[in-house]
Formats: structure tokens, sequence, C-alpha cells
């Protein structure tokens, strides 16, 4: 590998109110490397490379590629000299092309004025062929995978000719399999002589992939390493600052009486398709079912028809041995008792604008001692915020803090503390850890083994495999809208991974 | 006005030394934060540019301004003042009774009172996430219900008789309200598109109903367009001016009372939690257990409820009764927008952006400006610019600050910020 340097950032400094997001970073990037940038959510890392790529302007520092300095003002400018980027949500057009969608704002023309279309897919060929990405320029968008339009996206970037590629936490989308094949993409690019900036939290693959880390921890560069040498554990001391417990410590299982009974379950999504097509499970006093499936495969459906949402269109939903099929949210909260921490807490979970208390009385602000014949008591309300925020360690803010200005992290501890506190029978976990960084993903995984410890049945939804393995005491595979095998937390993520792409035989679905 | 002071938005300590944010950043606090400097702002430089086009009609804004502001009566609170310091210190002095001040400050006041109200409606809608521009139709159904129970049973007493006409006409905006919110809570129709229907519905049912040969229109004066008076037991008391010459009527004070009843409704009870809670994000409102859709209705219903009393108390306060040009020449619910947007939905905004704008209303009207100063005609538009612009700037907040972040990336001010 030459030791070219291709990009250099020197003391970029980015400051928002109140909060240092980048505090004079240094950063460089050699030809045909794979750089990591990892950091804990917050860290700085988007806001670095919003920088680089002209989203943002920085306050302090200078960007230097190939030698120049340089300082674009929008993405445009970046794009033009040669630096791409891919974001965790994919910038593509559903109903278009993957060639149209490729050209799209540079597009060749003939004569000037009309597309020359033929041109276009001719090139994208080409460029998928060279490097290995095996798509079909006339595919349209919504017929492929999310593995497949992340690879449109970086071949849009190529397109373009980027040699400097950003990935913004590529894999949180993927499949254990498709991730593996995106790193041997990645790998031909190198060879190519691209460098790649590799952001993500994910220890494991940095390892994989990186030539080198850098590590930010609240926006200041507290390290760069050579992969050689570097292991999880110190990675995670230098993101962190401490030291973290990788493996969740948990005592096996002692599941006791049915809980949550769900029975042919069947529902349609938002467009009316059908997304969960006869389930069946249940899930018994002290004991984690995890479900494990690639993203839109129904787990979010079937969380709000048991969480009652959404109304089943056929099937039957038991708690505690009653029925509570077509139950209104109110009476699953209140009467079946059933905790939901949500997977969307920005969406769902919280109300952003409201104080902490406010957030906290979500469920509760129409009972005693919250209030009393619809008269609200907000000193009670405050009280009750005080007593959580110190129980569940809630850091950066008071009662009357704006939900909106907490870390991602304590956002989740509050919705966890809520929803725990309320004394649920069951609770349903839905990516509970989705975007927290290691520190509180530790804390959520041990209060959820807590809670199962304390006799309720969990239900955990994630699309994290590792979660899953981690904490399940049995795990269920749902794939279509069908749960499709289940497996015990000894299964490795192989196995798991070819039922969640529909590829494992059909195992026996959970009674 | 959450449980806690909503300025805590901005408080988690500023992190690292010397992070100053600059001009745009702490505008943009201080809306998330609800504070008065935007709208103080705001207003300024809607006088501004309302000073501007004084200028441009080749008259001196200082002067128009100080004419207007004499004309608000509002330079009553002096002569006030003076009386309670003579008072004070044993000068006999007559009270300021009946100056030309305190009669332009009953005209002021009688305004600011069905403004402070339509603000309101529009405000409650507001924090339940609706955008009420029905206030309008909703004050006209209360107007027309009160002249219909205000012309009624001749001969009830006089506190039952207004009791019944004001309750009764308030809830007749309610009605009118609800409608719109019933409309979005069954069949998703939006709230924008349903409200302007109905007050068309409530403008032309009205011009019929008062019209010639309509079933309201007064039948001693057959060919007036023109609805009976009410009866005098109907009429709200007058409590300071001449009850002859449309002094004060107590409907201030009820206006007063709901200012209150609003921040607490909001504030202090569960039914305000919800429609708060709806307002900021519905999904999440919903997986809570609120029913978003009982709070649709009884938002637009309680925002229809302010609206309908606004027309009630001008009725009983003043107009005593209701002619047809006065139905299509209102403009009182759309004030209210401004009001709400200047006041930011907040009672205690909507009480001083309903004086700014009954001010600038009474201040710039044909009967208070001296034409030397500046043209009537000209001073009445300049009400309809200055509101014109408060509604254009509170929705131009975030295009300022976008403009003014924008501004960085220009290459001559990134290369000033680079050397920085």
């Amino acid at each position: 590998m030459a030791d070219e340097v291709v990009l250099e950032l020197r003391g970029i400094t980015k400051r928002f109110p109140g909060i240092v997001a980048n505090d004079h970073v240094d950063f460089e990037l050699r030809r045909g490397e794979v750089h990591a940038l990892l950091g804990e959510n917050g860290a700085g890392k988007s806001t670095l490379m919003n920088i680089l790529y002209g989203l943002y302007s920085a306050d302090e520092g200078e960007i230097l590629l190939r030698g120049k300095p340089v300082g674009f003002g929008s993405a445009r400018e970046a794009i033009r000299s040669g630096i791409g980027m891919v974001h965790q949500h994919f910038m593509l057009i559903p109903v278009m092309s993957v060639a149209e969608n490729i050209i799209l704002a540079t597009e060749p023309t003939q004569a000037g004025v009309f597309l020359d279309y033929g041109a276009a897919a001719k090139r994208v060929e080409e460029l998928s062929r060279a490097f290995g990405l095996a798509l079909d320029p006339d595919e349209k968008i919504q017929n492929i995978t999310v593995g497949q339009q992340q690879r449109v996206e970086i071949l849009k970037a190529l397109y373009r000719n980027a040699d400097v590629l950003i990935l913004d936490e590529p894999t949180a989308v993927l499949t254990p399999q498709e991730a593996g094949e995106l790193f041997e993409i990645i790998r031909t690019l190198q060879r190519e002589g691209t460098s790649i900036i590799f952001i993500t939290h994910k220890l494991n693959e940095v390892l994989d992939i990186a030539d080198r880390i850098s590590v930010l921890r609240r926006g200041k560069k507290v390290g760069t390493v050579p992969r050689e040498g570097a292991t999880e554990a110190g990675l995670a001391r230098l993101m962190v600052g401490r030291e973290v417990l990788f493996r969740v410590e948990k005592t096996p299982s002692t599941p006791g009486e049915t809980l949550l009974q769900v029975a042919n379950l069947s529902a349609v999504d938002d467009r009316g398709l059908g997304a969960v097509n006869g389930i069946s499970f249940e899930v018994r006093a002290g004991e984690i079912v995890g479900i494990a499936g690639v993203d839109n495969n129904g787990q979010s459906e079937l969380i709000d028809v048991i969480a009652g949402l959404r109304r089943p269109a056929e099937g039957r939903v038991t708690v505690g041995g009653k029925d509570y099929t077509r139950s209104s949210a109110r009476a699953m909260i209140d009467d079946a008792r059933v905790g939901h921490i949500p997977e969307d807490r920005h969406l769902r979970g919280l109300i952003l604008d409201f104080s902490l208390a406010e957030n906290f009385a979500l469920h509760d602000y129409r009972k005693e001692p919250d209030s009393k014949l619809g008269w609200l008591f907000p000193r009670r309300l405050i009280a009750k915020a005080r007593r959580l925020i110190e129980e569940f360690d809630v850091r950066g803010g008071g009662p009357a803090t704006r939900a909106g200005s907490l870390s991602g992290g304590n956002q989740q501890k509050l919705v966890v503390a809520r929803e725990v506190e309320r004394d649920p029978r069951v609770l349903i976990a839905a990516q509970p850890t989705r975007g927290l960084d290691v520190g509180a993903i530790e804390f959520v995984h041990r209060r959820l083994i807590a809670e199962r410890d304390e006799g309720r049945g969990i239900l955990l939804v994630s699309l994290e495999l590792e979660e899953i393995l981690s904490l399940s005491d049995r795990i269920l595979v749902i794939y279509e809208g069908r749960i499709v095998g289940e497996f015990s937390p000894e299964a490795t993520e192989e196995e798991l991974g070819l039922a969640m792409t529909g590829g494992g035989r059909e195992a026996v679905a959970a009674a | 006005m959450s449980t806690g002071p909503p300025v805590a938005a901005g408080a988690p300590a500023p992190g690292g030394p010397g992070a100053v944010p600059s001009v745009a950043r702490r505008l943009a606090l201080y809306q998330r934060a609800g504070g008065i400097v935007t709208p103080l702002l705001t207003a300024m430089f809607a006088f501004m540019m309302g000073g501007v086009v004084v200028l441009a009609t080749g008259h001196n804004p200082i002067a128009t301004y100080r004419a207007i502001f004499k004309g608000t009566g509002l330079t009553w609170f002096g002569e006030f003042a003076e009386w309670l310091f003579r008072l004070a210190t044993f000068q006999s002095h007559v009270f300021p009774g009946d100056t030309d001040a305190a009669l332009n400050l009953q005209q002021t006041l009688i305004v600011m009172t069905p403004l402070m109200l339509t603000g309101l409606a529009v405000a409650f809608a507001f924090r339940c996430g609706l955008f009420n521009i029905g206030a309008q139709g909703q004050y006209l159904v209360g107007q027309m219900a009160a002249v219909g129970f205000g012309t009624l049973w001749a001969g009830l007493g006089g506190t039952l008789h207004l009791f019944l006409a004001v309750t009764l006409a308030a809830l007749a905006g309610a009605l009118w309200g609800g409608i719109a919110g019933f409309l979005k809570a069954t069949v998703g129709a939006h709230e924008v598109i349903t409200t302007i229907m109905l007050n068309w519905i409530a403008i032309w049912v009205a011009a019929y109903l008062v019209g010639l040969g309509g079933p309201m229109q007064d039948p001693s004066q057959a060919f007036f367009p023109i609805s009976s008076t009410i009866h005098e037991a109907a009429k709200l008391p007058v409590f300071w001016g001449d009850a002859e010459l449309q002094g004060l009527h107590v409907g201030l004070f009820i206006a007063f009372a709901m200012l209150v009843v609003y921040w607490t409704t909001l504030n202090r009870t569960t039914l305000g939690y919800e429609v708060r809670a709806v307002g900021f994000n519905p999904e999440a409102a919903r997986y809570g257990g609120i029913s978003v859709r009982r709070n649709y209705f009884l938002a637009m219903a309680i925002s229809g409820f302010f609206a309908g009393l606004a027309g009630a108390l001008d009725i009983l306060g003043w107009q005593f009764h209701i002619a047809q040009a006065d139905i299509e020449a209102s403009t009182i619910g759309f004030i209210g927008i401004a009001v709400a947007l200047l006041g930011r939905n907040t009672a205690v905004g909507v009480f001083f952006a309903s004086l700014v704008f009954a001010g600038l209303y009474v201040g710039t009207s044909t009967r208070q400006l001296d034409p030397s100063v500046f043209d009537p005609e000209l001073a009445s538009n300049l009400t309809l610019i200055i509101q014109g612009l408060v509604v254009l700037f509170v929705g131009a907040d975030l295009l300022i600050l976008y403009v003014w972040s924008a501004r960085r990336k220009l290459p001559w001010v990134r290369g000033k910020a680079a050397q920085a």
C-alpha cells in the first residue's frame, strides 16, 4: 500500500449551541486505505464527515485534498472534487431504474438536450462489472434488495469519479451475508486505489475491514491505531473512556406461566399489504424471546398489533390468559399491562418538546397521583421524574429539561425507565439499543435481564443478531411475516442469517 | 409553557471553553425556547417596514406612529399615573375618566376583547397541531347566535338572559368549530379546507338570515338588511364611559378570564396534556394511549368556543345588532390568526399581541387620526400592511435563520471565518 496521503483534515473544530461537536480533529487518509472512524453516538463522526462533504462549514481548521487546501460550500462541490458519500438512508428514487438513479443530475445527453440512456446504461454496466457489484442497470430500485440498493449508492459515487468514498454506518441495514459481500466490494475498491472512510460504532467490523482506526470521543480524536494489534476491548476503552463488559452475564432462564400468547395472527401494513401472515408464539414469565429478522419483514406490524396500535386481520392476542385481541392501546397499557419500548424513540417513544417529567407521565397522566378528576399535578410529575432520573441514571438534565435536548442514550433510558416503572407483565423491547453507544447498550441489556429475572415476559425484537444471541433464551426468526424457525441461543449468526433471508430449511414454527 | 420553564431547553452547560454561539444560533435558541425576543423583533421589523411605506408616500413615519399611538389612547396610562401620584400626595385631582385618551383607550379595549378571544381560538387549535382558519366563521356564528338569543325571551331577568345568551352563543361557535374537528377525526378532512368552507357557509347563511326578507331581519326597518336589536336585558353592562356612546363593557373581563382558562386548561389539566401531546407528536400520543381523534374534535370545539364567545361579547357588548354589510367586512377572526402567531400561542403572548393589533386598528381608524399627519385612508391600510408583515415575518422566522446560516457559506464570509 502506498503511503501517499489523499486527504488530510487539520484542526477541524465545529461548535453547536452548548456543544463542541468537533474539537481540533486531525484526520488523515492514505491512497487505497480503509480508514475506520469509530466513536459513540454523538462523538462527532457524522459532523466531521458532513464538514468534509460540504454540508457544514467548519468554524476552524482546514481540509487538504491531494495536498491542496479546499473547503466545500456544498455537496456538489465535494462530489466534483472526487468525494463520494453513501448515507445511512439511501437517496434513491424507487420507481426509477438503477441506471437512471445513478446518472441523476449528471445525465449524459445527445445534442445537448436528449437523454442518452443507452450510453448511461453501458457505463453503469461497465463499472458494475469492474467492481464486482453485479447490478442490472435496467432493474427498478423498488425491485432490488437493500444490499443492492447500497451498491447502487456506491456505484453512483464511482460513476461521478469518486476516489474518496465515505460510508456512513453501511452495515446498519444489512444482513450478515450482505455485510460480507459489502466487505468484498470494499476490498475490490481498495485494490483499484479508492480510499475509503468507514464510519461505524461496531467494533468487530472495524477489526475486519479497516487498515487504520481513528477513534472519536466527545468531539475529540483520542487516537489513531493500525488494525494490527488492535483489540475490541482496547478500542472500546478508547471509545468510552472506561472498561466495557461485552458479554451480558445472565443465568439460565426459569420460565414460568405463559404471559403472552399470539395465535395465528395476521395483519396488513399501512399500504394494505399483508405484513404479518399467521404468526403464533408465546412468551412465558421469566424468559426473553428474541425475534430476529431483516428489517421490514413484519416485525413492526407484529409489535403494533400486540401493543394495540394496529388492528389484526385475523388471529388472537392473549395476555395472562385473557383475550386482548383488538383492544385499544390504552387497554393494553392499563389492563393487559404490556410495556412497550418502541423501535423509534423520536417518532413514538418520546414527545421531544415535552419536559422529562411530562414524558414520564405519558401513560399515567390520567391516573392518581399524577392527576385527579382531570386536574394535573405538575409537582407530583416532577417528583416522580426526579426519582426515575436518579434510579435510571438519566443524565443531561432535570425534570424540566426538554426531552429532545438529551442524548440518544439518555432518551432511551427515559423510555426504558417509564416502561419498566409501571411494573408490566409483558415487556416488548423493539430495537432497544438502536443507535446507542456501547455504554448505553450495556445499561439497557442489563436492565432487560434484570426485568426478566423479576418474572416479566420479554419479547425482544432486534435487527442486531449479536443482541438477539446474547440476550434471548429462545430465538424466533421472522421472514416475510412468518416465523420460519426457532433456535436456541447457541445458534450461530450464519444459521440465523440464512433463515432470516428465507434460505433456511423450514424449521418447525413455535407453538 | 410546559410544567417546567421551557427555557431549560438551552440549559445544558456549554461544552468546552470559548464556545460562543453566533447570533443566528442564539436566535434559534430563543425560537425554540419560546422566548419573547423573536416576537418582539418580528413586531419591530413589521413596524419598521410599515414606516418605510409611510415614508414612501411622502409622510413622516415618526410623526405618523406618534399620532397612531396617541389615537390608541394608551397615553391614558400616563394620565392615570399622574392622577395616582396626586392622590398619593393629597393633591385633589379629578379622575381622568372622560378625557380624549380615556375615550380612545375604551375603543382600543373594546376591539382588544374579541381579538384576545379569536387569538386564543387560533392558538388553542395550534397547540393541538391544527390550523384553525375558521375563527372568522365561528366568530360570526357566535354573533348570529347572540343576536338570536338576545332578541328572544323578552322579559327574562337581566343576569339570566345575559348568561344564557353568552353561553349559548359561545356553544354555537363551539359547534361550528367542532364540525371541522369531527370531519378531521372521522374522515381525515384537512381542517384548513373545512374551516375555510365553513367560513363561507356561515357568511352566506348569515347574510341570508339578516338580508331583505330574511327570517332575522328587523321587521321595523323593512328596507335595511339588518337584524333586530337585542333586548336591554341581554346587553352587557358598561363599566367605563357612556353606555349610550360605546363605553367599555364587562366583556373585557370575560376575555381576561379566558386567558386564565386557556393557560390553566393547557397546563393544569389532563385535557391540556393530551392536546399538547397530540400537537407535538400525534404518533407518540397514540402510543401513549391518547385518542388523537377525540383531541382533534375537542380542540376544534374549544377553539370555536373562544371564537364564538368573541362574537357574543361584541354583539351583547356594543354592537347590539348585525348588518349584512358588517358580516362581509368583519376580519376579527382573521386578525386572530396574526394575534396567535405573534403571541406564540401563549396566554401572555396573546394578551400583548391583541393589544398591539387593537391599538393599531383603533389608532389608524379614520376617526382618530389627524388628516394633516397622515391620510386616514392610507392609515387604515397601514394596519393591514403591518398585520400582513407580522404574519409574513412570523412565518419567515425560519427563513431568516436560514438566510443567516446560509450567509456563512458565501466564499468571502467563509474566508473570514477561516482566518479567525
